[in-house]
């Protein structure tokens, strides 16, 4: 009973979703308070019965509901209680149930946040997340319905969740990378409004901007919990892989990167305004290609579930007519008339378009070399892989090159600059961060290694930039002190994220190339040497968990005599599949983490076993963290506040129908 | 010069300089990071080159896989079951890599017609087979005689 309800709420929540994307769009047109003033209930009308099925879904699950189709395909009765919860998501089924469900979140919080604005807006923004509802609605309904029956030959007992996926980073990895992929269609749905009611100005930008940095910062952290999971959860130690659907959640974060700076000038100087709305539309689109990607099966990668053509059609068809109807509506809309704002070449204005033309084109070349093999395959071309080294290649010098520029913007001023203040403000620091670079690169190695150094200089260069971007606001040349009321939260954002994005590059670097790792046989008794550790396997025993039997190795590692801890890998097998699972056990610290993780048994007493030293991995996350949390921060700001209070409260649909 | 217009001349030499760089990094670096994937029966024929990198798909030879006792060493067949090729790879093999399994090993071909893996994929999921080896396997079953070992 409980998967037909869930059903019928689904049925519901798409009939309303309908509702929503007709009737306020309707009354936008002919100006019809009442049709539009429907829009926010709308809204949490769909909410709440995604709400509901998504719930009795989870019942289903939490109960053993084995005549369900992807419960008993994606859970087991020995399945601990939060792993059953999460294998909601671990499937294509129940993870597009969760896409629709942050969707319909996201329409929510528009609808409950928004009231300071003109009804006209809310009600087209609405609106076009309801047509974005109704296509992923009607995507789950006719091709992949999450409460499908198994009637009359219910399974005793479900085929578990993939053994990769019963991990904690499962349970919060795919949410939040959805909160930020979905987010992306909030800024989406305002430049289609926007255009739609030919108004793209600076308010319509300050409208926009919170939305887009907390999707934007969402999708950061998503995005580095993915990376995080697959390092110690696949247990080869890797970070990134340039997997297809890594990329698929890359393109739109790095779109969404030109975005947010594109947003900032179109805010603050009202120019860039149809590139904004260019990058809006395309950041979204980014972001149904990789749904595309990711659910149609067409790329081998670890997220593909099991393909289903008639799946990937439906979506590609639904990509085209979304693409397509925008990029029209651009076309005719966009304004014509070229701003009369104007800027020098030497100003925050130029600067800001540099990272905008890097970032564009790193999302071209990411897109080149993911769909490379599709386009080559579809034209029977030959069935190629395009591989980490052309990712690395292409993609390395265009942070590279973008990063000299980083450090200069939050000193630069808007409009017109001379180069000869940014060379007084950054020169000495400039070259104390020269300094320091070329003192700390052969420090950890033998040899002068010039990408470390090169990589302490560009990073540092960065943090120089924020830091005394950050003395010009506070310090006051009069009064003593500083005065930190000045800081706001925009500027505090803006600092953690470039600081951020400085610890993700020095982390990247470094590990790339002081990476030390070690394949080998060993048997108990064995002692082993990594650069400065010692690694000794002492026992190997078994082991039993809540669903599965392990076969675990403990190892003690020393420094100088002295030892650093005793680890542990497992390598699982569960009992409901059979599958075999690799548990790497890591010592974690700031500076360096050691990774072990076994291969399989050799002999009788013995084991292929990968020993790994990794120097700097954490920061890499701790960078990306940082990136996520500033783009949350700089949502705080006053101005995005005061916004909504200056708006009259009485009739603020009237004023904005008349205006 | 008008500033407006000194503005739009900067913007568009910025882009076609940019775009001119990347244009140059994406080609030079496709050139050598694509692999070509390739069926055994194909590498069997002499179809695939020996010169440079590949990727080979299929089934893993049931009672094809040889560990050595001393080291990482590994050799296994791989099949389409219609021709089957050796692969030796040294390492630590994915959990997914079986006996009667999808495989995907990418390295070159030595004299002999031994593909050297440097890296080796198997599926990730039991429902889930590598687009490429479904498409190796297309129209081919175990059925049609069982793959030979010679």
């Amino acid at each position: 009973m409980i998967p037909e309800l869930g059903h019928v709420a689904l049925i519901i929540a798409f009939v309303l979703a309908i509702g929503l994307a007709v009737v306020p769009m309707w009354g936008a047109m002919r100006r019809d308070v009442a049709a539009m003033n429907m829009a926010p209930s709308l809204a949490v009308g769909v909410t709440v019965f995604v709400a509901v099925a998504f719930a009795l879904l989870a019942v289903s699950f939490l109960q053993d509901d084995f005549s369900v189709a992807v419960v008993a395909a994606n859970s087991n009765s020995l399945l601990p209680p939060i792993f059953k919860f999460s294998a909601l998501w671990g499937n294509h089924e129940g993870s597009l149930l969760l896409w629709v469900l942050i969707l319909s979140g996201w329409m929510t919080a528009v609808a409950t946040f928004s009231r300071g604005l003109p009804l006209v807006m809310v009600a087209r923004v609405l609106s076009v997340m309801g047509v974005v509802a109704v296509g992923f609605l009607a995507f789950s309904l006719l091709t992949s319905n999450p409460f499908e029956r198994l009637l009359p030959n219910t399974p005793l007992d479900g085929n578990d969740l993939n053994p990769l996926l019963q991990d904690p980073g499962l349970i919060i990895h795919p949410p939040l990378l959805y909160m930020g992929y979905v987010g992306l269609s909030v800024p989406f749905a305002f430049a289609i409004a926007a255009l739609m009611g030919g108004r793209l100005d600076a308010s319509w930008a300050r409208w926009s901007r919170p939305w887009t940095n907390v999707a934007w910062g969402f999708l950061t952290l998503g995005i580095m919990l993915g990376s995080w999971w697959a390092y110690y959860e696949l247990g080869w130690g890797g970070w990134w892989f340039w997997d297809p659907v890594e990329n698929a959640s890359f393109m739109p974060w790095l779109m969404g990167t030109a975005l947010v700076h594109s947003l900032a000038v179109t805010e603050k100087r009202g120019v860039f305004r149809s590139w904004t709305v260019l990058l809006a539309i395309f950041a979204f689109s980014l972001s149904l290609l990789g749904t595309f990607l990711v659910r149609s099966g067409v790329l081998t990668s670890v997220h593909a579930f099991a393909a289903d053509p008639e799946r990937g059609l439906f979506i590609l068809i639904f990509l085209a007519l979304v693409v397509g109807g925008s990029l029209l509506l651009y076309a005719l809309r966009a304004p014509s008339v070229a701003s009369r704002v104007s800027y020098g070449g030497v100003s925050r204005e130029s600067l800001l378009m540099i990272n905008n033309l890097v970032f564009t084109v790193s999302t071209i070349v990411v897109l080149l070399g993911t769909l490379f093999p599709l386009i080559m395959d579809a034209f029977s071309l030959g069935k190629y892989s395009v591989g980490p080294p052309y990712f690395n290649a292409v993609f390395v010098p265009l942070m590279a090159l973008v990063m000299p520029f980083m450090a200069v913007g939050p000193l630069s001023r808007w409009r017109e600059d001379t180069t000869r203040r940014w060379l007084h403000e950054l020169l000495v620091p400039g070259l104390g961060v020269l300094v320091v670079a070329i003192v700390l690169a052969p420090l950890g190695s033998e040899d002068f290694n010039v990408w470390i150094a090169l990589a302490v200089l560009l990073a540092g260069w960065v943090a120089v930039g924020v830091l005394k971007g950050l003395w010009r606001l506070i310090a006051t040349r009069t009064e003593g002190g500083l005065k930190w009321r000045r800081l706001t939260p925009s500027f505090l954002g803006m600092a953690l994220a470039h600081l951020g994005f400085a610890a993700v590059v020095l982390g990247a670097v470094v590990v790339s190339q002081e990476n030390q790792e070690r394949d080998l046989r060993m048997a108990v008794g064995d002692v082993e040497t990594l650069g400065a550790y010692r690694f000794e396997l002492m026992s190997l025993r078994q082991q039993a968990g809540p669903n599965y039997l392990a076969d675990q190795a403990v190892f003690e590692v020393r420094r100088d005599q002295e030892l650093i801890g005793v680890l542990m890998p497992e390598k699982r097998r569960y009992f409901a599949s059979g599958r075999i699972m690799t548990e790497a056990a890591i010592d974690a610290s700031l500076w360096r983490d050691l990774y072990i993780a076994l291969g399989e048994p050799i002999g009788e007493q013995a084991w292929a076993v990968r020993l790994q030293c990794k120097p700097m991995v954490r920061w890499l996350w701790l960078g990306a963290l940082m990136i996520g949390l500033g783009a949350l921060v700089t949502a705080l700001d006053r101005r995005y506040r005061s916004q909504r209070s200056t708006v009259p409260a009485a009739a603020p649909g009237v004023a904005a129908v008349a205006g | 010069m008008h500033p407006v217009r000194k503005q739009r001349l900067i913007l568009v030499s910025l882009v076609v300089v940019l775009s001119s760089a990347a244009t140059g990094l994406v080609a030079f670096a496709l050139r050598d990071n694509i692999n070509l994937f390739y069926p055994p029966a194909d590498v069997v024929a002499g179809k695939a080159p020996t010169d440079r990198s590949i990727r080979l798909g299929g089934m893993v030879v049931e009672g094809s896989i040889e560990r050595s006792d001393t080291d990482l060493d590994t050799t296994f067949w791989v099949t389409d079951y219609e021709a089957s090729v050796p692969v030796r790879y040294s390492g630590i093999l994915p959990d997914l890599f079986a006996e009667g399994e999808g495989v995907v090993a990418e390295g070159t071909l030595d004299e002999s017609g031994m593909l050297v893996a440097t890296q080796v994929l198997a599926k990730h999921d039991e429902n889930y087979m590598p687009p490429e080896v479904a498409a190796a396997l297309e129209g081919k079953t175990a059925s049609q005689g069982q793959p030979f070992l010679p």
